[in-house]
């Protein structure tokens, strides 16, 4: 019993987040999510643009009040307890938030002091800090000279000046080149590793939560649909998956019939003209498949088999693959906008 | 309170490096008020204006009031960094940090208030190239002094109205349709008492008023009103406009 006790109190949380929602007017852009981060922990949040990433993130860095529910920051009220959170966490926001007109040292040496580090802190820090993100040669150049990616590089070593207990990273690699994107996905693993630092990153990036995250929550419309390990999530699903493109929906659907009556085959999902089969034995499985292409006279443009990733993970929950509910939400915006210039 | 304080200092030590690092800002809003002064000076100077003493002449009546109308201009219109802070997303490494709401404010005003000083400071200088003369030192201290009450009531005006906009154009706008009249009903181009009784009521709600007459005392030993009264109005007045400026930024929103 004492034991019990004694591991539960060990336990503790980084982040807890019950039942928050964020409304503005008569649309839930987060609709009462609830999730739990570790200490020491890779979190990610994934999902589409318009999912409610950002909007969970500025709640819980305190930039913005929730409408309800309650979340704790290492360890404190995010709405109570505000300057608390604030003095624990380091914030990378999706939007740049440098001033354009000061040099990244200053951006850096600024933000040291309000933090209240003293100097022989503040010029350590800053001087690791520049190294790590290889911008000590553009120290002292203005920002607005800086290029999109060393204004992202500057700005996530702004994140790590003071040393946060929780570091928020909201699509810290948007922009980046492939080698910038690894070197920064590498870092914050090192420093998670070294520091035993918690990090809570949204991404649309699948390889990226792939790669990075101890556990991730997919989130769609605002509500999350799914939140393990990557691996539970992957191995939750229907076994291996062969992905056939068709020439149209019609043919897609008249083949989705076929293929739900070969055993074997544990489900199939239909997106327009591209089918998702899921099985345990994709080799005998495809056989069976392109017979009844063959016998239906249905042509066949594509096909590949997979191992499950975290895409159709995706695709699992929302019926979509992530690249699509973008487009999706892009339409609804384009919608929007048209309707606001009339 | 260490972080506090140091969020006040580094707020206005950056105040301080992007005026420096701006000149066309500088010269631009200096310009104004010294085009002011010029032509103004040039078109009325023939004229005698009844509240104006004799042995004094239009220029050295106007010089006082250009230096209020600098203050106005520049102290509410610093407001607007609210604005480009709040597009430009700076706002949020602000607002994240872990300070009082308060100190970002007093941060913010300080460094308007440090430059708009700066700013009219320069104008004086001018002044004094087109034949102006400051009697001595302790006149030009309550000069500064005024000009720092002047400076605390519109740079907090300037945060209130950028507080509550969105956009920039929203604020110019508002802003301009406060500010001219202010300057023009507060006795900077024209002495009040020549104003019909109902208009001059109005001038007597006009901290402006209050700022430039206390100014033209110090300098030239003209005023409508005493100094000191002139002095406790506009304290008084500073102290009301700082607290309902930290009121609005505190309802400000941060995205
Ligand atoms: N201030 C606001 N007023 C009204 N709607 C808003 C506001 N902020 C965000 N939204 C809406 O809330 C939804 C979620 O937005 P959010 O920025 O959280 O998405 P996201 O998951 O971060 O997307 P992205 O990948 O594009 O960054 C969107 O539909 C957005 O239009
Ligand atoms: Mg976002």
């Amino acid at each position: 019993m004492a034991r019990i006790r004694n591991v539960a109190k060990k336990s503790r949380y980084a982040i807890e987040v019950s039942n928050l929602v964020k409304q503005y007017g008569d649309f839930k852009a987060v609709k009462g999510v609830s999730f739990k981060v570790k200490e020491g922990e890779i979190f990610g949040f994934l999902g589409p643009n318009g999912a409610g990433k950002t909007t969970t993130v500025h709640m819980l860095t305190t930039i913005i009040p929730p409408t309800s529910g309650v979340a704790k920051v290492a360890g404190h009220n995010i709405y109570e307890r505000r300057e608390d959170v604030r003095s624990k966490i380091g914030v990378v926001f999706q939007d740049p938030s440098l001033d354009d007109k000061l040099t990244g040292a200053e951006n850096l040496n600024f933000h040291a002091m309000i933090y209240g580090m003293d100097r022989e802190n503040r010029r350590a820090m800053i001087k690791e800090m520049l190294e790590m993100v290889e911008l000590t040669d553009k120290a002292d150049i203005l920002i607005e000279n800086y290029s999109g990616g060393m204004k992202r590089r500057l700005e996530i070593a702004r994140g790590l000046l003071n040393k946060p207990k929780v570091l928020f990273l909201d699509e810290p690699t948007i922009g980046l080149d492939a080698q910038t994107r690894r070197h920064i996905l590498d870092y914050i693993l090192n420093l998670n590793k070294r520091y035993k630092l918690t990090v809570f990153i949204t991404t649309h990036y699948i390889e990226e939560a792939d790669y990075l995250c101890d556990r991730v929550a997919i989130i769609d419309h605002g509500t999350i649909v799914a939140c393990d390990t990557p691996e539970k999530l992957k191995s939750g699903l229907n076994g291996d998956s062969i992905t056939i493109t068709l020439a149209d929906k019609s043919s897609a659907s008249a083949l989705s019939k076929y293929i739900r009556k070969i055993k074997k085959i544990r489900d199939v999902k239909q997106n327009e003209a591209v089918l998702y089969v899921y099985v345990n034995d994709p080799a005998s499985a495809l056989a069976s498949i392109m017979r009844a292409a063959y016998e239906e006279r249905i042509e066949v443009l594509n096909i590949e088999i997979h191992k499950p990733s975290l895409e159709d993970v995706f695709i699992h929950y929302t019926g979509k693959g992530i690249r699509e509910a973008e487009a999706e939400q892009n339409d609804r915006m384009r919608a929007m906008v048209r309707s606001r210039m009339r | 309170m260490n972080r506090d304080i140091a969020a006040v200092y580094v707020l206005w030590l950056r105040a301080m490096k992007r005026f420096v690092r701006s000149p066309s800002q500088i010269i631009g809003s200096v310009a104004m008020p010294v085009l002011f002064l010029l032509f103004l000076g040039a078109g009325f100077s023939s004229i005698k204006f009844p509240g104006i003493p004799a042995g004094i002449s239009y220029i050295t009546f106007l010089v006082p009031g250009i230096i209020g109308m600098s203050m106005l201009f520049a102290a509410s219109f610093s407001g607007i960094s609210l604005l480009w802070d709040r597009q430009f997303g700076f706002l949020k490494e602000v607002m994240v940090a872990p300070v009082s709401r308060t100190s970002i404010l007093f941060g913010r005003v300080l460094g308007g208030l440090t430059t708009a000083i700066i700013q009219s400071t320069i104008l004086i200088v001018i002044s004094l190239f087109i034949g102006f003369r400051i009697p001595n030192v302790f006149a030009l201290v309550i000069t500064l002094g005024f000009m720092f009450l002047i400076g605390l009531i519109f740079i907090s005006l300037g945060l209130i109205i950028a507080s509550f906009m969105k956009d920039m154009q929203g604020f110019g706008l508002i802003l301009n349709l406060l500010i001219f009249p202010l300057f023009f009903l507060s006795g900077a181009i024209y002495p009040i008492t020549i104003l019909p009784a109902s208009v001059r009521y109005i001038t007597m709600v006009n901290p402006l008023t209050y700022g430039v007459d206390g100014i033209r005392g110090a300098l030239i030993g003209v005023s409508a009103f005493p100094i000191y009264i002139d002095f406790i109005v506009l304290s008084i007045v500073a102290c009301i406009m700082l607290a309902l400026g930290t009121y609005a930024f505190s309802k400000t929103k941060n995205v």
